[in-house]
């Protein structure tokens, strides 16, 4: 199965409540208690069902995130992994039909209580395929850092209408010089930073995108496959990347790279069919999976 | 039947049937594309062939002989200083002067049109491809464009007449010694033009639109921006060139009009001001345009000097062509044929595409 | 229970306010079509009124006299005088934009066909500007071509004195006319045609066209019974668009068609080519001088309230032609 068809985005919806689907009896994996004293859990997906219509392709799953690690999502094509991810900075609410069911917190509060562009901006995503956007490779990243109008997180931009005001190339340069090092593009671009994003290549792009990601400084950062479109070199530098990461941001990676996950996970979550199999640490899940099926995707029996 | 594969070199075994043979059953070929000679298919077929071939010659014949013609008639009868003489009231063509004022108009005209058709166009575009809620309301508006885009610029230009004669919009056009409101003026024809360049707009910026990938949107809703902040940052000035190639087929359409200028415009000599205010006053007053002053010389208008309408129509021509080849230019790459002259609607007849 | 601060609120109801504008304008100029719809009939009414309503559309005596009789009525609102019989142009509409619409159909089918299976590269690429300089010659410059070379030259050539004799009795004949009006509109509303079928054309999927040439159909067919026939549906909307402008055409045919409203007798044979014809648009081009009369004014009205109304029915219909689409489950 390829990957889902991207509808076209209609409107943007408050989140729909509604009854979970029946859960199939088996408890929700307890998860694990953090390991060290600098671990914090940011993000708590509860018993989270997501649907496409009237399709459930997520069922009931209990996941922490937290600060100082990352998480890996795995699990077969189509086991609603992107799904999942996507609903944690709500950008499901762009697909017209999709709906959620349970709760997803950020340090407690309720995500769909909060103003959703700030919480983008807390909880950035970076896609499968990258996805510049058609301007210079510092637009691109400078478009990521000017507040929006107002509101947004950043409550000293609230001058109302005269407060507004572009943020010059000047002021910007630094903070765009700093992501662009963090997502260690820097030295390949610092030439020419005002060409056209799209020439770069596809590794260079998708580092690109993570460094927009990161540029407003985000609390969480969610990676969809991040490497599925690169050759080693650019998925060793991303694998870098996120382990220099994981000390100030909470990751969750999805990946069908099982080395990967291995490599750069701390926890592991396998997911089948939009089920929580298994969750735990990475270590104990490739080495002495607890689940059946796990241990059979894991030796490759299936996916 | 058994499809045997055939070199394009490789000789063909079969005889091949002479034209007066005229099989009754049309010989089938196992050949594919751009291997099977035309001298084998069957005389129908063949016939249907040539056919093509007139067809697409005819055409490229139509296009040359009115650029030709307009050339010889138009570099015969053009002096440079008809561009920079203002008409007169003459019964001789040598005597009626030039045609400054007209060209002055054309361009005043198609300022106003544009002016008013482009931030127009690309709003109600955005609306309908990004936001089009409540739906119904965004079919009413589809449709409603559609019927501009087919309505006849003389019905608009009696729409025009019906607005703009209305003494609470007097301060728009010119009035009569007597106060009557005659609901003509530059910008009573600029409005009405518009019109005419707005479903074009609207087409062009939604096919723009239209071609940007969801996931392009994604990405900014991701980093947190809103939807006003993405179309205005990251949409719009990816559409860029659709915009302006919308933009400029409009044009040419003001340009080439004719019936809203005789009616709403007076298709006077001179631009003729009204009212005090020196910039105001010409947008206020009556004017011609290069089509009116052509339709006014031509033997069915009042002038009756076909000297000076093939002058000034040879001058029409190169602006619409100039028009022609930067819209050329702007849609090269597009994926489709003559993207513009065929609005977005369109692939509404073509839905097995998707 | 939604939570937000007063700020957060403020940028919320920022992204409305631009949803809430763009809507405006758009609700604005869907307002004007409505307006426009009822204002041109209000205007029109009289005319149709005075007339009883559907008698308008009837013949009955020479247009040009009632339209005289008209412009020359009393000053006197209680004596304006109305008298229309109408068909006589819309008998000239029909006829010009009949055969304009069908040969047009004719040529820009096979000219598609032609732009996308047989013309070689070098044609292909001449075409796309050729048929985009024919879609933007102002129709003005059509009807200067058409009455200063082509209507002497048809009068010199193609018409015999016998002819002319034949008819003179009721009509003089000087080269304007049906045959030169509806050639020209033809080629006026090719290019439109021509763009949708080639675009219809060449979207017909690959293995469609790959599937008809295995089974060893060559070329042509392929094309006339894969291709054309699954494009008829965007080949028939490009006819009704073509058509819808047709409708509108007024400068050109107000240039070309003969200087007088005659009805063309089709009786009289190939004479019936040559014989003067004054559709709708082009007769309310040509009384556009007369305006300030009232009772004028609303017959124009009401003659361009019956083009509109002829434009907006074509996008309807045009509308219902999509309709056979949805039995291959097609979305539209
Ligand atoms: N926009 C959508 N509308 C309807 N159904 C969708 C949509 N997106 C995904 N789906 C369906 O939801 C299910 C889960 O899709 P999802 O993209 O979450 O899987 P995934 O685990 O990310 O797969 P992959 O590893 O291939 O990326 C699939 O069955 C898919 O068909
Ligand atoms: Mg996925």
């Amino acid at each position: 199965m390829g990957p889902p068809p991207v509808r076209r985005i209609v409107v943007e919806r408050e989140p729909t409540v509604v009854a979970p689907p029946p859960s199939n009896g088996r408890p929700a994996p307890l998860p694990d208690a953090p390991m060290g004293a600098k671990v914090t859990e940011r993000m708590r997906i509860e018993n989270v069902s997501l649907a496409y219509g009237d399709r459930w392709v997520v069922r009931d799953v209990t996941l922490p995130v937290r600060e100082g690690e990352v998480l890996a999502l795995i699990g077969a094509s189509g086991s609603g992994k992107t799904t999942l991810l996507r609903s944690l900075n709500r950008l499901t609410e762009v697909t017209a039909g999709a709906t959620r069911a349970g709760r997803v917190t950020l340090d407690g509060q309720e995500i769909s209580d909060l103003e959703v562009t700030a919480l983008r901006r807390r909880i950035s995503m970076v896609f499968q395929q990258p996805n510049p956007f058609p301007m210079s490779v510092f637009e691109n990243v400078a478009y990521a850092l000017r507040e929006e109008r107002r509101g947004g997180r950043d409550e000293e931009h609230r001058g109302g209408w005269r407060g507004r005001r572009r943020a010059g190339r000047k002021e910007l340069e630094p903070a765009v010089v700093e992501a662009l090092q963090r997502a260690g593009l820097y030295e390949e671009v610092k030439a020419d930073l005002n060409h056209p994003a799209l020439r770069l290549s596809g590794g260079q792009q998708q580092r690109l995108c993570i460094a927009r990601a990161l540029a407003a400084n985000p609390e969480v950062l969610l990676l969809d496959e991040p490497c599925s479109a690169l050759d080693p070199i650019s998925t060793a530098t991303i694998e870098q990347l996120i382990s220099r990461l994981r000390e100030s941001v909470a990751i969750v990676i999805v990946t069908h790279n099982l080395q990967q996950a291995f490599r750069v996970a701390d926890h592991v979550a396998f997911m089948h069919l939009g089920e929580l199999v298994e969750y735990g640490s990475s270590d104990q899940v490739f080495d002495n999976p607890r689940q059946q099926r796990t241990r059979e995707y894991i030796s490759g029996a299936f996916g | 039947m058994i499809h045997t594969p055939m070199g394009p070199a490789a000789p063909s075994p079969r005889p091949l049937p002479s034209p007066t043979a005229s099989p009754s059953r049309p010989a089938r070929q196992s050949t594919g594309h751009g291997q099977d000679s035309i001298s084998s298919w069957p005389l129908m077929d063949r016939v249907g062939y040539l056919l093509c071939w007139a067809a697409g010659l005819l055409l490229c014949a139509l296009a040359a002989g009115i650029v030709l013609v307009m050339f010889v008639k138009g570099i015969s009868y053009l002096r440079p200083g008809l561009l920079l003489e203002h008409p007169s009231a003459s019964q001789s063509q040598s005597g009626s002067g030039g045609f400054l004022d007209p060209i002055e108009g054309t361009l005043l005209l198609t300022a106003i049109g544009i002016a008013l058709a482009a931030p127009i166009g690309v709003a109600v575009a955005v609306w309908l491809s990004e936001y089009r809620r409540p739906a119904a309301l965004a079919q009413a508006v589809e449709s409603g464009i559609e019927m501009i885009a087919g309505a006849p610029s003389v019905v608009l230009a009696f729409f025009g007449l019906l607005i703009f004669a209305r003494p609470s919009l007097a301060f728009l056009s010119q009035t009569s010694a007597g106060g009557a409101v005659y609901g003509r003026s530059f910008f009573a024809a600029g409005a009405m033009m518009s019109l005419l360049a707005l479903p074009l707009v609207v087409s062009a910026t939604r096919e723009g639109l239209a071609q940007i990938p969801a996931h392009m949107r994604e990405a900014s809703y991701a980093l947190g921006k809103t939807r006003a902040t993405t179309i205005r940052r990251v949409l719009l000035p990816s559409i860029r060139p659709s915009i302006a190639s919308g933009t400029t087929l409009g044009m040419g359409r003001i340009i080439g009009d004719t019936a809203i200028v005789v009616i709403l415009l007076g298709a006077s000599l001179h631009l003729e001001g009204a009212g005090g205010t020196p910039g105001l006053s010409t947008l206020r007053g009556t004017g011609s345009t290069l089509t009116s002053y052509v339709f006014e010389n031509s033997p069915a208008g009042e002038g009756n000097a076909p000297e000076k309408a093939y002058a000034a129509a040879f001058v029409l021509l190169m602006m619409v062509l100039a028009l022609n080849m930067v819209v050329t230019r702007l849609s090269s790459g597009k994926p489709r044929w003559l993207a513009g002259l065929t609005g977005p609607m369109l692939w509404r007849w073509m839905p097995w595409r998707d | 229970m939604l939570r937000h601060s007063r700020w957060q609120r403020l940028n919320l109801s920022a992204e409305r306010r631009a949803e809430l504008a763009l809507g405006a304008v758009s609700v604005a100029v869907l307002a004007f079509v409505v307006a426009m719809l009822v204002t041109v009939f209000v205007k029109a009414w009289p005319s149709f009124a005075h007339n009883g309503y559907i008698k308008w559309f009837f013949p009955g005596g020479d247009v040009d006299q009632q339209i005289k009789a008209i412009v020359n009525s009393p000053p006197d609102p209680a004596h304006y005088v109305y008298h229309l019989r109408a068909w006589p142009l819309l008998w000239d509409t029909a006829l010009t934009t009949g055969i304009a619409v069908v040969l047009g159909l004719v040529l820009s089918v096979l000219s598609a066909i032609f732009i996308v299976e047989f013309a070689p590269q070098s044609m292909k690429r001449i075409l796309e500007p050729v048929v985009r300089l024919l879609a933007a010659v102002p129709s003005v410059i059509f009807g200067l071509i058409g009455i200063l070379l082509v209507v002497p030259w048809i009068n010199q050539h193609l018409i015999s004195q016998g002819r002319k004799l034949s008819v003179s009795y009721v009509v003089q004949l000087n080269g304007a006319g049906l045959l030169v009006a509806s050639l020209i509109l033809m080629v006026m509303i090719v290019p439109i045609m021509v763009a949708i079928t080639v675009n219809a054309l060449s979207a017909v999927p690959n293995s469609w066209t790959e599937g008809s040439a295995a089974l060893g159909v060559n070329r042509w067919r392929t094309m006339w019974r894969v291709s054309v026939r699954t494009a008829r549906p965007a080949i028939i909307a490009g006819a009704v668009l073509a058509t819808a402008r047709a409708l509108g055409e007024a400068i050109m045919l107000a240039l070309v068609g003969g200087s007088r409203s005659f009805p063309v007798n089709l009786l009289d044979g190939r004479t019936a080519l040559f014989e003067p014809v004054r559709p709708l648009a082009a007769t309310i081009i040509t009384y556009k001088d007369n305006l300030s009369v009232v009772p004028l004014s609303q017959t124009l009205y009401a003659m361009a309230a019956v083009v509109l109304v002829s434009t907006a029915a074509l996008s309807l219909a045009a509308w219902s032609v999509k309709q056979p689409l949805k039995r291959y489950g097609i979305r539209t």
